[in-house]
């Protein structure tokens, strides 16, 4: 359904993606998770249209965005980071306004208009000017004017950013309804939205894909490693290279004092890590093991500690 | 075709959303209003003395004692007022991030500019069509000739049109409302003293700058002569700005 190809965005000298490359199937829900300035938001402009890729390919339903520029955006609702709102027009103004620019044929732009309306909740404020309604309902139109001309592809860039707790809550009820025969990419840095909403994830960070998959798959390759993070009084680089030749241990970082040394599924090395550190007299201090999930997953990503 | 619409309509109620064509166009009005009372004025205590010899009295013309120089006060407040209707029409897209609705939709961005363009127009055409109630006076109490005020209308709106085209074209370039109106005034105000520089050229610069200049073209026109190569001018200048303008957007395509 979407397809990226080597994408890689230069503006001068700033390289904001980097050779990316990941695939969304029909009707799943993307997330597209990084910390800020990860390439998120250019990722997304070019997927539109807006901006064109400096080198690499993409594909939305098998049209390339750059050769095919008005097909794709016909098929492409796209819910920019700030929204793009007219604060002088009233909601039902400004939606008739973007039903007839995307396109919707006039005989069906009142049912659309309806729809969109009804999907997003705007019912209360369709006659107020858009600059006079809350943070909340401005995204509501910003849903809303994504949808009108009923797209195939939804593309959603940090949905949620600026709400409270409740229509955050909302928003993303809203987003998993919409989810079926649309496919829906979304870019946030809340790890908890991509759990929550997502099927699958595209983790990117300065530019560069980090990891990508269902959210399942991901799992499951995290679940296959096991370690632990000890804290040692008296130890310096040697030891991890010390660690590094038990038998079994696949790798050892070290981070902030700590050493995290990790192993795949189904040993165990906790007392033959101990036994090495009483016999050298490192002054063994914790040892705790390290919970793998995600959310890990997305830290150490972010801070650079991990190597996909 | 239909884009065009879509957008000018938005463009236009925009425009009549906010302040922005109220205010211009009632400034516009009051300062109209009162030069034309001032020439009224002037040709009434001419005609008067006037009236003394008949053969002076032969001469006094409401045409071209009240209506060329109305035409070119005209002229100048449209230069003052038009960078202020141009300077929102893309600076303020780009400013708030309604331009990535834009670019993202099916339209084309030719289909933009001309829809951005006719709305500017239509300001126009509405200020200087309200001016049109002052002629009700010296219909009433004289005896103007028609086509020759019309010329000078069709020259104001070819004017305007042509200065419409240079204020897209700045607005296009910035997000800032203030720099893009200030870049158009100071564009036009060069345009229209071009040909002082003339007095002192000679030869060929002499005529490219004759050539070049807004007063020149327009002087024929307030007189009742309608010259091909005038309305060529306009419309060329206007093209020029709007094909500068398309060029600029479009360069946001470049890989």
């Amino acid at each position: 359904m979407i397809e990226v190809e080597h994408l890689t965005k230069k503006y001068g000298d700033l390289v904001a993606v980097r050779d990316l490359s990941f695939k969304v199937d029909k009707g799943m829900i993307w997330g597209l998770l990084g910390p800020n300035a990860a390439g998120k938001t250019t990722t997304m402009r070019i997927l539109t249209g807006y901006l064109p890729a400096t080198e690499g390919k993409a594909t939305v339903c098998g049209f390339d965005v750059f050769d095919q520029p008005n097909e794709v955006k016909r098929i492409i609702g796209y819910l920019p980071e700030t929204v793009p709102l007219y604060p002088e027009m009233t909601v039902s103004d400004y939606l008739d306004f973007v039903a007839a620019i995307k396109k919707v044929p006039s005989a069906r732009r009142k049912k659309a208009f309806d729809l969109a309306v009804e999907t997003s909740g705007l019912e209360k404020v369709r006659k107020r000017l858009i600059k006079n309604i809350s943070r909340g309902y401005k995204q509501r139109v910003g849903i809303a004017q994504a949808l009108i001309h009923n797209p195939d592809v939804l593309i959603l860039d940090e949905p949620t950013i600026g709400l409270d707790p409740a229509q955050i809550i909302e928003i993303r009820q809203l987003i998993k309804s919409l989810k079926g025969e649309r496919t829906i990419i979304l870019s946030t840095h809340i790890l908890a939205e991509v759990t929550q909403t997502c099927d699958g994830v595209v983790i990117i960070n300065e530019g560069k894909l980090m990891a990508s998959g269902s959210l399942e798959e991901l799992s499951a390759s995290i679940r296959k490693k096991e370690g632990v993070t000890i804290r040692l009084r008296r130890a310096g680089d040697e030891a991890a290279s010390i660690l590094r030749e038990i038998p079994g241990v696949e790798k050892v970082s070290r981070q902030n004092g700590e050493f995290a040394v990790e192993w795949s599924q189904g040993k165990d090395l906790r007392e033959a890590i101990a036994k090495l550190a009483v016999e050298k007299d490192w002054g063994l201090l914790e040892m705790r093991p390290v919970a793998m999930n995600i959310e890990d997953l997305y830290l150490r990503v972010v801070s650079g500690g991990i190597e996909t | 075709m239909k884009n065009i619409w879509y957008v000018a309509k938005k463009e236009i109620k925009t425009y009549f959303t906010s302040p922005i064509a109220y205010v211009v166009i009632a400034v516009f009005l009051v300062l109209v209003g009162f030069f034309f009372y001032s020439a009224i004025w002037w040709f009434n205590s001419q005609s008067i003395q006037m009236s003394q010899n008949p053969y002076y009295y032969q001469q006094a013309n409401i045409n071209q004692m009240v209506y060329a120089p109305l035409f070119h006060n005209m002229s100048i407040i449209l230069l003052l007022v038009i960078p202020l209707l141009t300077m929102r029409l893309f600076s303020e897209e780009k400013k708030i991030g309604t331009d990535e609705l834009l670019y993202t939709s099916p339209i084309s961005v030719g289909q933009i500019i001309l829809g951005k363009y006719l709305a500017a127009l239509v300001v126009l055409a509405s200020m200087l069509l309200l001016t049109g109630l002052l002629s009700v006076f010296t219909f009433a109490f004289g005896n103007p000739e028609l086509p020759q005020i019309l010329n000078g209308y069709l020259g104001l709106f070819l004017m305007g049109a042509a200065f419409i085209g240079v204020g897209i074209f700045f607005s296009s370039l910035t997000e800032n409302q203030i720099v893009s109106a200030v870049l158009t005034f100071g564009a036009l105000l060069l345009f229209w003293i071009l040909n002082w520089a003339s007095y002192s050229a000679s030869g060929m610069w002499k005529g490219v700058l004759d050539y070049l200049s807004f007063f020149q073209h327009f002087d024929d026109l307030t007189r009742g002569i309608l010259d091909t190569s005038d309305l060529v001018y306009y419309l060329s200048f206007a093209f020029f700005g709007l094909f500068l303008t398309h060029s600029v957007l479009q360069s946001r395509r470049w890989r």
